[in-house]
């Protein structure tokens, strides 16, 4: 591994952990879905990077399908849902922005801590890029725990699953990362649909119980 | 692709995944209750056969598909109640569409869909590749969902969102753990898919690093650990029992949950065979006993009748995951045995309470009393399940518990009386709401309901025959496994 190409693995995964840092303390619904397109575009960078330095053609197509899917589609049809279910406003957070970012910072300690310990052996790149993704993995984690709204639940569980997509990136010569990528897919788009049709606006305790209704005439 | 895949005729291993893809389609495509019903017991029927004759002729290992002593007897347990659970829901749906409380356009979604499910379940025991299992798991999540849904009542949706949305994290989680398997394998095995295959990393196991072998467990036990329904992470489990049809609640409890628990003991095995790992055991003897304890208070408060026995689910998935974390030839040997009876039982139950629910048009409790009497066939058909899965005599699971509180007795008495305590905790709740539930004076409708009691009583049939005497090849054959996992 050359020099430049470890710097710039190492800036586009440590960029990923910033944007996941950032999307913790947005409190406004269009600005939490623009960084989060931004982080999906990084993700798609850092992918393709990897593809290059590895030489594995393979993983452009995973780029690409975080590129489209998830820095474009995902976001506009978020977009949309968020307006029609008019909560564009502002994003309730569970517990203050304070205490979130420091807790933050917590998580990625500790996984920077765990990782670096756990993988000594491993190549350096290898190393870094797996203690970056285990944080955003545990950001995102932590962003599903302070949120109560559906969807920016949703964008926590999305920035999640980036996490998960760089570390297969990053370790070198996983076969099924294609395959495993599109999975996640299904599994997002599931989930967006879901909130689209059940109008789901908080997690588990309240469904919109007008559209539900419709639900149950439709059967009598 | 193995040719296993690609000559489904002849292989009985591709046969048990090729059978339920291809009657999915064929569902999916079918209009008319009456015929996709009887066909969805069918395709069960014929998977049940390809996976009975996996017992006796067993296909060499490919590199995404493999049969072993382990996986065989979870397919051919899948299979068999896959196929009792096709009949039920035969007469189950009936009753369904005939108070209109599902839509006939939903039932072809419904029969193609509990096909997609075998499929995956069966992709998720037989797969030989840790990133295949991860997908089949995936799929088998996502039809459920969709399957628990079904009646898109406010329950029903709330329900399914609950169990995506966890379901989803954890199979996340066990993704990042499968990937940290990988990475441990790699600079043993080499790049690409060896590193990913079970049989050349459960041989190699001992060369991995230790440290990540470690670090991916943690991961893989909370993330397939959510989907074995282990507290602090099972959330989902009685929403998504309580608010589907019952049939789903049935293979819910019976099969999915022991296809997440079969992933944990593969990844427990790969840790076992490296000497420098820590003893994954502690782990799911700490996860299982919480589960235990926490699900036999909980059963205390239950007022709707599945959910009381999605609580019991977790409470014996709490009892199997601790056992196999007690580890060594007994207690696996009764993990294994307690996983079956579990299966067979609590499926069994599941079949009594759809009717009984269909019968009273409730599934509260309180609304529930004197069944003996206005339906005795379901009413001591529930009453043998419950006896039978509170582990009294002479029925399997007494054996079963019997076994793993007497070999941790003999081993780590501290931890037996806990367990004890968890068992008998939930005993109590169970017998209770049973006398309330099963005897006095009958309440609501007493109108006899159309019910297929094969299924039912052919379970506890089995259960009682496994209580009262194991066959010789098969306590052979437990124990080899017993052996195997070490």
């Amino acid at each position: 591994m050359t020099g430049v190409g470890f710097d710039i693995a190492h800036m586009l995964a440590g960029g990923l952990v910033l944007l996941s840092l950032m999307l913790l303390y947005q409190d406004r619904m269009f600005a939490l879905l623009n960084v989060f397109a931004l982080h999906a575009v990084v993700l798609s960078l850092s992918v393709a990077w990897q593809a290059q330095v590895q030489h594995a053609p393979h993983l452009y197509i995973t780029a690409l399908i975080a590129l489209v899917l998830k820095a474009l589609v995902i976001p506009v049809a978020l977009r949309r849902i968020v307006v029609r279910l008019g909560i564009h406003r502002t994003i309730e957070t569970v517990v203050g922005i304070g205490p979130t970012m420091l807790a933050g910072m917590g998580l990625v300690a500790l996984s920077m801590v765990v990782m670096l310990k756990a993988t000594a052996q491993a190549d350096p790149l290898a190393r870094e890029d797996l203690a970056f993704a285990l944080s955003v993995v545990l950001l995102g984690l932590l962003m599903m725990v302070t949120r109560r709204n559906a969807v920016s639940q949703v964008v926590g569980f999305m920035s999640l699953e980036n996490g998960m997509i760089l570390a297969a990136a990053g370790a070198k010569g996983m076969p099924l990362v294609v395959e495993i990528s599109i999975a996640f897919s299904v599994l997002i788009a599931f989930i967006v649909i879901g909130v689209f049709l059940f109008r789901i606006r908080e997690r588990f305790d309240s469904v919109d119980v007008g559209a539900l209704d419709a639900f149950r005439g439709e059967r009598l | 692709m193995s040719p296993a895949v690609l000559n489904p005729a002849l292989d009985p291993l591709g046969a048990v995944l090729a059978i339920p893809a291809v009657g999915a389609v064929v569902l999916a495509l079918l209009p008319g209750y009456w015929l996709s019903a009887r066909l969805n017991v069918l395709i069960s029927f014929a998977t049940l056969v390809a996976a009975l004759s996996l017992l006796i002729e067993r296909p060499a290992p490919g590199t995404f598909l493999f049969v072993d002593d382990l996986n065989v007897v979870f397919v051919v347990l899948t299979t068999f109640v896959a196929f009792t659970t096709s009949a039920f829901s035969a007469s189950y749906i009936g009753h369904e569409l005939e108070i209109g409380r599902l839509a006939p356009r939903y039932l072809r979604f419904y029969h193609a869909m509990y096909q997609t499910l075998m499929f995956a379940m069966n992709l998720g025991l037989l797969a030989n590749n840790i990133g295949l299992m991860w997908v089949a798991v995936e799929l088998a999540t996502l039809t459920t969902v969709l399957m628990v849904g079904i009646y898109r009542t406010h329950e029903a949706i709330e329900a399914a969102w609950k169990y995506f949305i966890l379901g989803s994290v954890g199979i996340a989680l066990a993704l990042f753990g499968t990937i940290l398997v990988y990475m441990a394998a790699r600079p043993v095995l080499g790049e690409g898919q060896d590193a990913m295959v079970w049989t050349t990393l459960i041989k190699r196991s001992n060369g991995f690093s230790a440290e990540l072998l470690n670090v991916a467990f943690v991961f893989l036990m909370l993330g397939y650990g959510t989907k074995v329904g282990l507290a602090p992470l099972h959330a989902w489990l009685p929403d998504a029992h309580a608010e589907g049809p019952t049939p789903i609640s049935a293979v819910l409890s019976g099969l999915l949950l022991n296809v997440a628990l079969y992933a944990l003991l593969r990844f427990k095995m790969l840790l076992a065979g490296n000497s420098a790992a820590v003893a994954p055991g502690s782990l799911m003897v700490t996860m299982g006993l919480v589960s235990l304890i926490f699900a036999g208070f909980m059963l205390y408060r239950r007022r709707d009748i599945k959910r009381m026995f999605a609580y019991s689910s977790i409470e014996h998935m709490g009892l199997i995951t601790f056992a196999f974390g007690m580890g060594g030839p007994l207690a696996n040997f009764a993990g294994l045995l307690h996983m079956s009876m579990h299966s067979l039982t609590k499926s069994a139950i599941f079949f009594a309470v759809g009717h009984i629910a269909q019968a009273k048009g409730t599934q509260r409790m309180a609304a529930i009393r004197g069944l003996t009497e206005s339906h005795p066939l379901l009413g001591w058909g529930l009453v043998l399940g419950v006896v039978a899965i509170a582990g009294l005599p002479p029925l399997g699971i007494f054996m079963s518990e019997f076994l793993i509180v007497s070999s941790t007795f003999a081993r780590a008495p501290l931890l037996a009386i806990l367990l004890m305590a968890g068992l008998l905790i939930a005993f109590g709740a169970l017998l209770l709401r049973l006398t309330e539930v099963a005897f006095g004076e009958p309440t609501g409708s007493t109108a006899p309901v159309k019910a297929s009691y094969v299924p039912l009583f052919a379970h506890l049939g089995l259960v009682l025959a496994a209580g009262v005497y194991l066959p010789g090849p098969l306590v052979v054959w437990f124990q080899t496994v017993a052996r195997l996992l070490g």
